[in-house]
């Protein structure tokens, strides 16, 4: 992967990349009662990290993931069972919604949430890079 | 307009069923996907289209007001939608795979020829 | 009753600390392996609470019955989940006898339990489209464990598979969606009080006949087979062994649990043709078995003529019949399971599973001989071991049933069966191989196809108990009122 790209693929990536990371988070927390969630989120941030494989290359786009996708699978499956097990501890069924203050959205859909944000990031990027590799 | 979607969910099975029985990867892939879009459609159509409101009930009542609209079948699609593209980004890996050994993707080729 | 959730969510548990820890491959075998038996621990503590209590329910999240899913364990359920975790725990083990390093890279242990989440969930669900959800869960780690191989043979496989159970997934959508338009249901609770009750017209023919498709090829029912065959013996031992042993065996229970409650009796022409279907599964499954010269095809048809042993029960719909079935079903989880890993075996001796290519284990290795002696017997149907018993319980369920034809059929194919596994013995354990093989055996490897030989002749010296336990199943299956009141009333059940 050592194809130059344009100029204008790596400015423009370059100015996106963070706009969508943002933009990703934003539908993350939005979803709690709008259109929004983990899953679109976790799209939107993994097409993010593809944007800049396309411009910089995989090895670029693999760093600045930070951590392997793998990772970001399991964490994100721990966060979505530790909410469906969270209330077991408290003598409610599994699954139940927990909530610190239902106005603000923080509770345990929250974090079944944020499990599946990184679920999908990771999936998606395993795939793409994958992809990428043969 | 049931009968609208009737007859597009009708039509996607259609070309889904008749691309499946391609030779081709791609088109087989494609095929795929258009078959589980129109079971999507399906289940949307089948679960009752309306022109309503969301099923959500409002601060100063104390159930929901009639007409609404029914929100499993959209649940229900969102779920296969997501499975959807999972099961479709997997074999789009799959396929390609077989392409870079193969060098083909014809499926005839794929077996008969030496690997 | 939040135990219900543990065989979900424990194996969900270890694929995410497998995915997590560091991936040396001693380390994340020993957490797989620990992952299994605390998933058995849970799975017989489930089986345990169910034989004590009744029918045991738990409404996630806390939504009553027809408005969330449900998790519901009768004996059926919990029976299975328990062989679940048992054909968890041989194929983790089998996996310190060595695991193909790239595939032990890609997460080959996560995907392993991943793939037990699936199976468990399909066997404890309520809901319908939930059990949709499993099969796809189970399917997709299936997929990947699958394609995880680099030679041409072995990914033409997968893709055959991959293309196949697709179509099947899409045409169990298409029936979700059709009986939540003509129902308004999804709980299978709620389901078995509306469709029995209602005149039998073209809607309901066309549910069963969409069920009966699509479960048929999950299931690998005749005519919708080929794909099981094509494809089971590529990958390695372990991965056919956990397919094997629990995949098709999803489609036959979902048939069950289906049948007897939103069809039960009625429509006649969907128990005309699963009964027709049962006996030509039989029929194509043992002559196909006899015309293959590779041990793991024969394997692989032998899989799909008994398959249809295990839906004669619910095609008859008597409570003998159905008894056999069941017993059958868990015989035949051990036994397959246990060939499958034999077959690995062979392919670390010899790197290949081709009759003409093997043998002189008598002789050579008389423990790995007498071990695979016991399911290789077993599923011949050599008296007194299990499937001895199982195939008994069944003729005799036919012939009560006043299914002659069936109970004949059963008959033949049992000889044709003892026919296949007497050439599979001879060809390759017992006749003189061409070459002589000099390769080491680890030890290992023999310690999970010593412990499901264990449960094999545990089933035939417990085959008393165990038939009793098949028979409060199928009367529980035959009585849906039971399942029905566990779900929606959520009393207390005898």
């Amino acid at each position: 992967m050592t194809t130059t790209t344009s100029l204008i693929l790596r400015t423009g990536a370059r100015v996106l990349m963070p706009l969508l990371l943002l933009f990703g988070v934003f539908l993350l927390l939005r979803g709690h009662n709008a259109p929004g969630g983990g899953f679109a989120g976790g799209l939107v941030v993994a097409a993010a990290y593809i944007l800049h494989f396309f411009a910089f290359g995989l090895d670029a786009a693999r760093r600045a993931l930070l951590t392997r996708p793998e990772r970001l699978i399991g964490s994100g499956l721990l966060l979505a069972v530790g909410s469906g097990i969270l209330p077991v501890l408290f003598g409610r069924p599994f699954l139940t919604s927990l909530w610190f203050d239902p106005a603000s959205g923080i509770g345990t859909p929250m974090l079944f949430d944020l499990g599946v944000f990184l679920v999908v990031i990771g999936v998606v990027l395993i795939m793409a890079f994958t992809l990428a590799e043969e | 307009m049931e009968l609208i979607l009737a007859i597009a969910s009708g039509v996607l099975f259609g070309t889904g069923f008749y691309l499946m029985l391609r030779r081709r990867l791609a088109q087989l892939i494609i095929g795929l996907g258009l078959l589980s879009n129109g079971a999507n459609l399906l289940i949307f159509t089948a679960g009752g289209l309306t022109r309503a409101r969301a099923p959500v009930i409002a601060e100063d009542a104390s159930q929901l007001a009639r007409p609404f609209a029914d929100p499993v079948p959209q649940a229900l699609v969102l779920t296969a939608i997501v499975i959807g593209f999972g099961v479709l980004a997997f074999s789009l890996v799959l396929a390609h795979g077989i392409h870079t050994m193969a060098g083909t993707d014809d499926i005839d080729e794929i077996r008969s020829g030496s690997g | 009753m939040n135990a219900l959730v543990l065989p979900i969510a424990l194996p969900l548990f270890t694929a995410a600390v497998l995915l997590l820890a560091p991936s040396r491959p001693l380390l994340q075998r020993w957490i797989s392996f620990a992952g299994a038996c605390v998933l058995a621990i849970a799975a017989v503590l489930v089986f345990v609470r169910v034989e004590r209590d009744g029918i045991l329910v738990l409404q996630l999240g806390g939504w009553p019955a027809p408005f969330g899913i449900t998790l519901v364990a009768d004996v059926l359920s919990a029976m299975l989940v328990v062989a679940t975790a048992v054909v968890g725990l041989a194929v983790t083990l089998s996996s310190f006898s060595g695991v193909d390093p790239r595939r032990e890279g890609f997460g080959y242990h996560g995907l392993i339990h991943v793939l037990l989440m699936g199976v468990s969930g399909a066997f404890l669900t309520g809901d319908l489209f939930n059990l949709y959800v499993w099969f796809e869960v189970m399917l997709v780690a299936s997929f990947v464990l699958m394609a995880l191989h680099r030679t041409r043979a072995q990914l033409e496989a997968a893709f055959k598979y991959v293309a196949l159970n697709l179509i099947a997934s899409s045409l169990f959508l298409t029936t979700l969606g059709l009986l939540y338009g003509g129902t308004g249901a999804l709980n299978m609770a709620e389901l078995a009080t509306i469709l029995p009750a209602r005149e039998n017209t073209a809607y309901e023919t066309i549910l069963a006949m969409l069920f009966l498709t699509a479960f048929g090829i999950k299931a690998a029912m005749f005519p919708l087979f080929f794909w099981l065959p094509a494809s089971y013996h590529t990958p390695p031992a372990a991965v056919g062994a956990i397919f094997a042993g629990l995949l098709t065996k999803v489609g036959v229970y979902s048939m069950i649990r289906v049948f007897t409650l939103l069809f039960p009796g009625d429509p006649a022409m969907l128990y005309t043709l699963l009964l027709a279907q049962a006996g030509c599964t039989m029929i194509v499954g043992l002559v196909g078995a006899l015309a293959q010269q590779d041990f793991r095809r024969i394997l692989s048809f032998n899989l799909v003529g008994h398959l249809g042993y295990t839906t004669v029960g619910v095609a008859l719909g008597t409570s003998a019949a159905m008894a056999g079935s069941i017993f059958y079903i868990l015989h035949h989880i051990a036994a397959i399971t246990n060939l499958y890993l034999i077959s690995g075996i062979f392919l670390r001796l010899r790197h290949t599973t081709s009759l003409p290519e093997l043998g002189s284990i008598f002789r050579e290795r008389p423990l790995v001989a007498i071990l695979a002696a016991i399911p290789v017997f077993s599923l011949a149907g050599v008296p007194p071991l299990s499937g001895f018993i199982g195939k008994l319980a069944l003729v005799r369920g036919a012939f009560g049933a006043g299914a002659w034809w069936t109970g004949g059929i059963i008959l033949a194919v049992s000889l044709l069966t003892l026919l296949s596994m007497a050439r599979l013995w001879s060809e390759s354990f017992w006749k003189t191989a061409p070459h002589e093989d000099k390769s080491r055996l680890p030890g290992v490897i023999l310690l999970p196809i010593a412990f499901l030989s264990a449960i094999t002749v545990a089933m035939t010296v417990a085959a008393g108990p165990l038939y009793q336990l098949a028979m409060k199943t199928s009367d529980q299956l035959l009585n849906p009122a039971l399942y029905i009141d566990a779900v929606l009333k959520g009393g207390p059940q005898p």
